[in-house]
């Protein structure tokens, strides 16, 4: 008997499971003309407010909902649900982030009707979900003024993943002494084409220019998708 | 901590892999473990420990092989490593890293397996 050990070249992608998920809620998010936004922070940055305002503003116009992931508790949902936009909670109990399955999961099981606009909001956590691709289109990091100007540096891996910079809670920027050129300064450092808002959702600061640029992303996406339509229209 | 997760994601592929392969007994896994994976090292290797117990893995290392940040640079015209994680730029020049090519991966890569 032969005992020495063989060494077997693999090639696996450890993740290929959530990825081949992803990539499919992607494709049905494109073919349904859905844009979907990711949102990732720390526990209490404000991602919840955050969204709760966006999506007040933006349902008066599009077709809004959330999917909205906690270890515990539907108390976001239940804030998220006063926007008057259809909400639902992913409890992921000891898990510390979302992964593809879970968001394919709460929308099969979801009679939410056609949608223009999905927010994703990931469990409070700058680690885990940067590993997880969800199938989004937009990724966005919150980070509030009291967190400290070098949270991209410790936490470079999530802010590379993102697509847009949201840094909230504007309005205690003097109390809290916040550096905003050091903050760019750092988040350029781990994702230089990264896109920058400052807001305050609590008293309204600056969410205009927010609501903007996603409405012009949402136009974005949908173009090819009604002339697509008026096409099969015509013919 | 998403690492356990990493760690029975590397299980599962291994236990397939064992089972196409017809492999009795597996002494080691090699992972490749990009700098911007998103995953600890220590922490991988901990839950791999672990998680392994009590399956056909028992008793077998996992190996992680750490890769650097590389990057498409314009500047010099080829591929160069980052100056790290925090400062994601050419480490010869300082341009702005915005095309990486590597650094991301999280892989099955090898497995030593005893006939």
């Amino acid at each position: 008997m032969n005992s020495q050990p063989r060494i077997v070249e693999v090639r696996k992608n450890i993740l290929k499971q959530n990825d081949v998920i992803a990539r499919r809620l992607r494709e049905r998010f494109q073919h349904e003309g859905i844009f979907v936004m990711s949102l990732v922070s720390s526990p209490g940055s404000g991602k919840t407010l955050f969204l709760e305002k966006l999506m007040s503003v933006l349902r008066h116009k599009y077709r809004v909902a959330a999917l909205v992931g906690d270890l515990a508790t539907e108390n976001d949902a239940l804030r998220l649900a006063r926007s008057g936009a259809p909400v639902k909670q992913i409890t992921t109990g000891t898990l510390c982030h979302l992964e593809a399955s879970m968001v394919e999961q709460a929308l099969n099981g979801w009679d939410v009707g056609p949608l223009d606009v999905l927010f994703v909001e990931n469990v409070g956590n700058l680690v885990c979900p940067s590993s997880y691709d969800l199938g989004e289109k937009l990724r966005v990091v919150l980070m509030s003024v009291t967190e400290g100007e070098d949270k991209p540096l410790k936490y470079p891996t999530i802010f590379n993943g993102a697509d847009l910079a949201v840094i909230t809670k504007v309005d205690l920027a003097a109390a809290a002494e916040f550096d905003s050129l050091s903050l760019e300064r750092n988040l350029r450092l781990v994702r230089p084409d990264i896109r920058i808002f400052y807001v305050s959702a609590k008293n309204g600061d600056a969410m205009d220019s927010c609501v903007d640029f996603l409405e012009a992303q949402i136009r974005t996406l949908r173009a090819p998708l009604h002339a697509e339509r008026q096409i099969q229209a015509v013919t | 901590m998403h690492e356990l997760s990493i760690a029975l994601s590397i299980i599962e592929i291994v236990e397939e892999e064992m089972q196409s392969r017809g492999a009795q007994q597996i002494l080691a896994v090699h992972v490749r473990l990009g700098a911007l994976s998103g995953v600890v090292k220590d922490a991988l290797i901990f839950s791999y420990d672990t998680a392994s117990e009590q399956t056909a893995l028992a008793g077998s290392r996992l190996v992680v092989e750490e890769v650097p940040v590389v990057m498409d640079c314009p500047e010099c015209g080829q591929r160069r490593e980052v100056r790290s994680p925090q400062q994601l730029c050419c480490a010869t020049c300082g341009t702005s890293a915005l095309d990486i090519v590597q650094g991301r991966e999280l892989l099955v890569s090898g497995l030593e397996v005893l006939e």
